[in-house]
């Protein structure tokens, strides 16, 4: 697995850790009180490090080679999955799966842009960046969803959509604004889940929902650190600090009002122990799900379109010149 | 020569090189009698161009934000917007007649930060929509965008679904979006309620897609062909309805106002 800088003690006490055991158990020693104390000491160190990322550092965590991808969390948090594949106009898009599951045994539809765990996959999945296929297939699923009244559940890790000659030929703003737009006039609860990289409007596409949870090291940006720098300050080594000015966090969208919760990762990261990242997902996931099963149809849309309504109303003035 | 093309008297085409005094380009619409190269618009000059004359109301001129996550500079460069343009945004709103039809209109006005979609925009843009929609009035948008106003970060990205939320309202009250794509459409603008009239016109050789063609380039390492997002090149693969040239854009927004006149 690659590592990342800051993760380098906590590897390194880990190996150690390992070592020792070896070494205990073939010199036939005692070394449990040592090894407990490193264990302890790993778990502070752990804790300390991820509670004190820098906005950047997020970003890596959330793009982590090791991050459990969406066919990870598929398999943890659903039974049943059945994958429906095409958007029954021009193809199938492998970046930006879909399909039916259950939930807790209630039957939803699922959609989530899927990244590969290797350079293999990702070849094959294009990196989790979606065609415009992709956003046409999650729009004919979230309409099938919404005749059958089943929940839509969306889990977002893209860089973004896609940016290449056959996206444009075939509309990608245009799929992409549909899916936002279907999405936002959906009659049956949706609730994204950011749980990786949540990328400019490829990441909206699926995100424009009932609610958005966004996992504790996750992160949600109008445009990548990079392009940002790029864009604004002509020096894309300035990432680490449009990271910070574009805050892009779970802590700083919570605190601007536009994501509804955080979900507590693992200490370490979502990679260090993605069963227990899925359960936090799965209980959030069930919470959000029954406090909206109760809502009349109507109510439930009139809800979803208050929220985007007055979303940054809070940032807005009148002056006194008209 | 110099000193009269810095005094704006006269003005280059970019497409066939022929200079142009400012009263024969106001006289044709901006369109190069030459090579009918579209000149881009100011949001005043395409209000001037689309609206009965005296006929225009603004909406929510004295509309501002505050951004809490704007980048450092962000201040001054909207400062120095203001200034160029003598505009407090990127975009107008409001109501007006075409031809005698009323309508609710916004014009983008790419001088602006590059008509980027912050959140005055977004909320503009609602605002006229809910009051097209109160109003039961059609509504016309002129988009031109480099796309999210970066500098507002997350927030600018989130006014893809504000605007898009608001025409949901709009549509089910079977009311009549037209848009208008003018160079250059692109980003969340493209990608949000650019998209989502009930008829989508452009204007000829406007530049329209979702990735700027320099990003596509970058990502494809190729030279992208002669045309493409070009407005033709978008109707041709079925993404707009029509591609009118400006001198005959203001009859045709008339002949679909009328079309879809309530009875």
């Amino acid at each position: 697995m690659v590592n990342l800088d800051f993760e380098r003690p906590i590897i390194e006490l880990e190996t150690k850790i390992s070592e020792l055991r070896t070494f205990a158990r073939e010199k036939a020693l005692d070394l449990q009180n040592e090894i407990a104390r490193l264990e302890k000491r790993l778990q502070e160190l752990t804790a300390d490090i991820y509670q004190n990322l820098t906005p950047w550092q997020k970003v890596l965590v959330a793009r982590h080679p090791g991050r459990p991808n969406v066919l990870a969390y598929i398999r943890h948090l659903f039974t049943d999955f059945l994958e429906l594949r095409g958007d029954r106009l021009y193809g199938d898009d492998p970046a930006l799966i879909g399909g039916l599951a259950r939930f807790n045994g209630r039957p939803v539809t699922v959609l989530g842009n899927l990244k590969g765990k290797d350079t293999r996959e990702n070849l094959e999945r294009n990196f989790g960046m979606a065609h415009p296929e992709g956003y046409r297939k999650a729009r004919r699923l979230m309409l099938q969803a919404g005749k059958f009244k089943r929940p839509v559940i969306t889990l977002i890790d893209t860089p973004g959509a896609y940016c290449g000659v056959g996206a444009e030929e075939r509309g990608q703003a245009v799929a992409i604004a549909r899916s936002i737009q279907t999405m936002l006039g959906l009659r049956t609860p949706v609730v994204a889940v950011i749980t990786g990289e949540g990328g400019s409007g490829g990441a909206l596409a699926l995100g424009a929902g009932d609610r958005l949870l966004i996992q504790e090291h996750a992160v949600f940006s109008v445009i990548s650190p990079e392009a940002y720098a790029t864009i604004l300050w002509n020096d894309p080594a300035r990432c680490p600090e449009a990271a910070q000015s574009m805050k892009i966090t779970a802590a700083d969208l919570a605190e601007l009002g536009i994501v509804d919760e955080v979900i507590p990762e693992p200490p370490g990261g979502a990679h260090r122990d993605p069963a227990l990242a899925a359960r936090y997902v799965k209980e959030a996931l069930a919470r959000h799900l029954d406090e909206l099963a109760g809502l009349p149809e109507e109510e439930l849309l009139r809800r979803r379109l208050a929220k985007f309504r007055k979303i940054d109303n809070a940032y807005l003035r009148e002056l006194n010149t008209n | 020569m110099l000193s009269i093309l810095a005094r704006g008297l006269w003005t280059r085409c970019p497409c066939c090189g022929d200079l142009r005094s400012a009263k024969e380009l106001d006289r044709s619409w901006k369109v190069c009698p030459k090579c009918g190269y579209h000149f881009r618009l100011t949001a005043p000059e395409r209000l001037q161009y689309t609206l009965d004359e005296g006929s225009f109301r603004e909406y929510d001129q004295g509309l501002t934000g505050e951004v809490p996550l704007a980048a450092p500079e962000y201040q001054e460069k909207l400062q120095a917007a203001r200034q160029a343009t003598a505009l407090p945004e990127a975009v107008l709103t409001g109501e007006g007649t075409i031809l005698g039809h009323r309508v609710a209109v916004a014009a983008l006005d790419i001088r602006f930060i590059m008509a980027s979609m912050g959140t005055v925009v977004g909320e503009k843009i609602v605002r006229a929509i809910e009051n097209a929609c109160a109003k039961r009035l059609p509504l016309v948008i002129f988009s031109a965008s480099g796309g999210a106003r970066l500098q507002e970060g997350v927030l600018s990205l989130l006014q893809m679904a504000k605007t898009s939320a608001a025409l949901i309202a709009f549509h089910r009250a079977g009311l009549l979006y037209i848009s208008v794509l003018t160079d250059p459409t692109t980003g969340g603008v493209s990608a949000s309620f650019a998209f989502l009239g009930d008829i989508i016109l452009a204007e000829p050789g406007a530049l329209i897609g979702f990735a700027g063609p320099r990003v596509i380039e970058q990502t494809i390492r190729q030279k992208l062909p002669e045309g493409f997002q070009r407005a033709e090149f978008l109707c041709r693969h079925g993404f707009i309805d029509q591609v009118v040239p400006r001198p005959r854009l203001k009859s045709t927004l008339a002949q679909i106002l009328a079309l879809h006149r309530e009875v």
